[in-house]
């Protein structure tokens, strides 16, 4: 990739070991504790599945029986439930049926420890092995379409509330050339303490994330690939207080993208922040073995702060969900980080500032599929004015080489997407990024010009933004409102009672694998 | 006296419409004639399909031209908006200070699982929207802001330890009706503890009208474009309205 913005390479190297120095207490804290989501995650890998008649799920009477039971949760759940396993004498999905069925497994104090263990890393191994075969799966079917995708991969929405409709407008999105289908999540499921089971076909804004669902969705993409021989990519949201456990069930269906943010919970859903940086460790962890692409949330600041004056802290936080995710053994190439095209349309020059930020993050960030968000907050009800608005945003994507481009929708203001409106989203975005195609090569930006000086300026204020977060603490800095305007203490928000300290003979043999699998220290 | 007016094109009651809209049928001749009947259907007096495309296999998208004999009487309509008569600021304040002598407590949030706080914000908040002071601003206003996802419970409750005057209810997301079922829950709570009347309440949100909060047993609802101006100088009025009749 060409650089042509003359950004100083000293201050970025600066700003990563900022983000660097900031995480790094963060991760010292996260290693002493595992919360209920990431123990359910690691049930879920090894097995455990189901629900019981009125809807609770089996992992989750699992964690809540053994914390409910002596020593509690600190030494992990996962011994547990591998002892059951053994004691009954049947297989994971039968013992889950007795346990929906009213089954306690902390009945009796775990007999044999040692062949427990053993039974543990057997049904872990059997997880592992089917992510580590989906994983496979992707990678043949990218190579046997190799160059039939988009370039921006073009990144479409689905939120009817009922899955087998969202299959219908996926389907028609795909037959239309979209390479990546999100299906976006029911509003307030990021604040349910368990992953709902089965199919569903009621959500309000979204459709329920349920491995059932996962696999519906999965299975009608499949087709369409072979079909247009074009692989199409599925996105789910391993985010709120399910992060870990939505990220291991993405990974069992093989998901190919999960939106993960190591702040967003924290800053929008009013989740507790310690609670959001243990689960973000370890979903990330997840998502880097299945080698799926996380999407971080940048985009969300704007939405509450002004993009222009605040288009720093997006910059800041690329940095730190950068650390966040490599400190979790995520590759630069599956981290998504996001941004968007929010500034105010009446601004004199305001295509000009999107330019410099987009080919900013593309310089800055170089190997990673940026994600790319349209304009949302100043569309409007007319629906003209925003199509010309979601052009332009096209426009400033092709023309920096952004990874993943989500569509911008000419209705954002009014509903969630309809079917014609994703497909007059498609078809634009098509014809502007063909007519447009070698821009990107042809062009450069003058020295001392606007783009120039905008990028600078936007990364010179991003080091004292970091600045200022190292020496406040990252914790205290969000807890003073220092992202997006909003205050969280730290005490605060959802889902504080589900953090747990890990004892000192916590066993985890999922977290161990993966950790030797990526190379992260424990 | 009547005025009758139509859809203007480019010449006097012309009556024309633009329509585009999806059939889930495949794109075809027979789909286009489909498309022009179905306009015909809705009453207009003809129909001209400029353009389809096929969405998928089964689903075709459609762009027409079509004319209308329909008139509308344009004095019989009468706007869906509560604040007839708005005040700036300072003189909502001098208001409240002169009928009232003492500060108005305004309970808001945006609630049930409704997590965006934009809206309430910008009537509530300091900041305010759009050079709109808001609530928080006003010297004769005691305003508290909840935030997003607040139950109903929560707010009443709140609102009651509070000695809250009025509750400004945010309502953003409206798919499958999710707001109708939040709303109507507050009012049902409310007169199940027969607190109704203690309360002046006002809904607001992109997509809530004035009309539609009123059905739903509010005092006014405030939508798309309204500022703490508006609200503020309707719940003042309304107050002094329930003081006088007292
Ligand atoms: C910003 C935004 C978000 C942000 C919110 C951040 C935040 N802290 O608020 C985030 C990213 C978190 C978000 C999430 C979601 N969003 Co959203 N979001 C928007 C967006 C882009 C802008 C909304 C906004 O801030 N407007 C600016 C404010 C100032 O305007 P306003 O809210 O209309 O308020 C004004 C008036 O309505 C009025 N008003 C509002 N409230 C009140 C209250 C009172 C008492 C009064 C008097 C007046 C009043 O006064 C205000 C000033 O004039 C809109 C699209 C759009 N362009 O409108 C979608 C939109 C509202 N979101 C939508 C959806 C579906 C969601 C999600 C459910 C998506 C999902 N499945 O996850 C989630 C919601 C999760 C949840 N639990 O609620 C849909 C709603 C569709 C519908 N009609 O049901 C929209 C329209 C987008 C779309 N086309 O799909 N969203």
């Amino acid at each position: 990739m060409r650089k042509k913005l003359g950004l100083s390479e000293e201050k970025i190297a600066r700003a990563r070991e900022l983000a660097s120095s900031i995480v790094s207490p963060i991760m010292e804290f996260v290693e002493g504790y595992t919360t209920v989501a990431v123990e359910r995650a690691t049930l879920r890998i090894a097995g455990a599945d189901g629900a019981d008649p009125d809807g609770v799920p089996v992992p989750n009477k699992i964690v809540d029986s053994i914390r409910a039971s002596e020593p509690g949760l600190g030494g992990g759940a996962l011994l547990r439930y591998a002892d059951a396993v053994l004691r009954s004498g049947l297989a994971p999905e039968a013992l889950n049926e007795r346990i929906a069925a009213g089954l306690d497994i902390c009945e009796r104090p775990v007999s044999d420890a040692a062949a427990a263990r053993g039974k543990a890393m057997e049904l872990v191994s059997l997880g592992l092995d089917r992510i580590t075969r989906n994983r496979s799966r992707r990678e043949e079917k990218l190579r046997e379409f190799e160059g039939r995708n988009n370039d921006p991969l073009l990144y479409l929405i689905v939120a009817t509330g009922n899955i087998h409709e969202d299959v219908k407008q996926a389907r028609a999105a795909a037959l239309k050339g979209a390479d990546v289908i999100a299906v976006i999540r029911t509003t307030a499921q990021s604040l349910l303490d368990y992953v709902p089971y089965g199919a569903t076909t009621e959500g309000f804004g979204g459709t329920y994330a349920t491995q059932e669902n996962f696999r519906i969705m999965r299975e009608a993409l499949d087709e369409v690939a072979e079909r247009e021989r074009r692989y199409i990519r599925l996105t789910n949201y391993a985010s709120g207080l399910c992060m870990p456990e939505i990220a291991a069930m993405g990974a069992l269906e093989r998901l190919d993208m999960m939106l993960n943010d190591s702040m967003y919970g924290i800053l929008f859903r009013d989740i507790n922040m310690y609670r959001t940086f243990v689960d973000q460790r370890f979903s990330r962890m997840i998502n880097a073995f299945a080698g799926i692409t996380i999407n971080t949330g940048e985009d969300n600041y704007l939405t509450t702060s002004d993009a222009f004056e605040n288009a720093h802290t997006v910059l800041a936080s690329q940095f730190l969900n950068e650390r966040f995710a490599r400190e979790a053994g995520l590759p630069a190439g599956l981290m998504g980080l996001g941004h968007a095209f929010e500034m105010d349309p009446s601004i004199k020059d305001g295509f000009l500032y999107e330019l410099a930020q987009a080919e900013m993050a593309r310089e800055i960030f170089p190997e990673a599929p940026l994600k790319y968000m349209p304009p949302t907050k100043f569309m409007s009800g007319d629906v003209f004015q925003g199509l010309v608005m979601d052009s332009m945003f096209n426009f400033a994507s092709k023309a920096t080489g952004q990874g993943i481009h989500l569509l911008g929708m000419l209705t954002e203001a009014i509903h969630t997407p309809f079917m014609m409106d994703r497909f007059i989203g498609l078809e634009t975005a098509k014809y502007v990024m063909n007519s447009m195609s070698s821009f990107a090569d042809e062009v450069e930006f003058r020295e001392g010009g606007l783009v120039r000086a905008r990028a600078a300026e936007v990364l010179e204020q991003a080091l004292s933004f970091l600045d200022e977060i190292e020496g406040k603490g990252l914790m205290e800095a969000i807890a003073a409102g220092m992202f997006a305007d909003v205050r969280r203490p730290k005490d605060g928000g959802k889902g504080l009672e589900g953090l747990v300290k890990k004892s000192p003979d916590y066993w985890n043999p999922v977290e161990a694998e993966l950790e030797r699998a990526l190379g992260i220290g424990g | 006296m009547a005025r009758i007016v139509r859809p203007y094109g480019d010449t006097m009651d012309d009556g024309k419409v633009q329509l585009s809209f999806t059939l889930p049928v495949p794109e075809g001749p027979q789909g286009r004639e489909a498309a022009r009947l179905a306009v015909l259907g809705w009453g207009f007096k003809d129909c001209e399909v400029v353009h389809s495309d096929a969405i998928s296999d089964d689903f075709s998208f459609y762009v027409a031209y079509a004319s209308t004999d329909k008139g509308v009487d344009y004095d019989s309509a009468r706007p869906d908006a509560a604040a007839e008569t708005s005040m700036s600021m300072d003189e909502i304040d001098e208001f409240i200070r002169e009928r009232l002598g003492r500060k108005v407590v305004i309970v808001g949030a945006c609630t049930g699982f409704d997590a965006h706080t934009v809206g309430i914000d910008a009537i509530m908040n300091m900041k305010g929207y759009n050079h709109h002071y808001g609530l928080e601003r006003y010297r004769m206003v005691e305003a508290h802001n909840l935030g997003a996802q607040v139950p109903n419970e929560r707010l009443i409750e709140y609102a009651e330890k509070a000695g809250a005057d009025a509750l400004l209810v945010s309502q953003v997301v409206t798919q499958k009706d999710v707001h109708i079922g939040n709303l109507t829950e507050l009012i049902e709570l409310l007169e199940a503890k027969g607190e109704r009347g203690r309360f002046v309440c006002v809904a607001g949100g992109p997509r809530i009208g004035n009309k539609l909060a009123v059905e739903l047993g509010f005092d006014a609802g405030f939508g798309r474009g309204s500022y703490a101006n508006d609200v503020a100088a309707f719940v003042a009025k309304k107050i002094v309205e329930k003081k006088k009749a007292r």
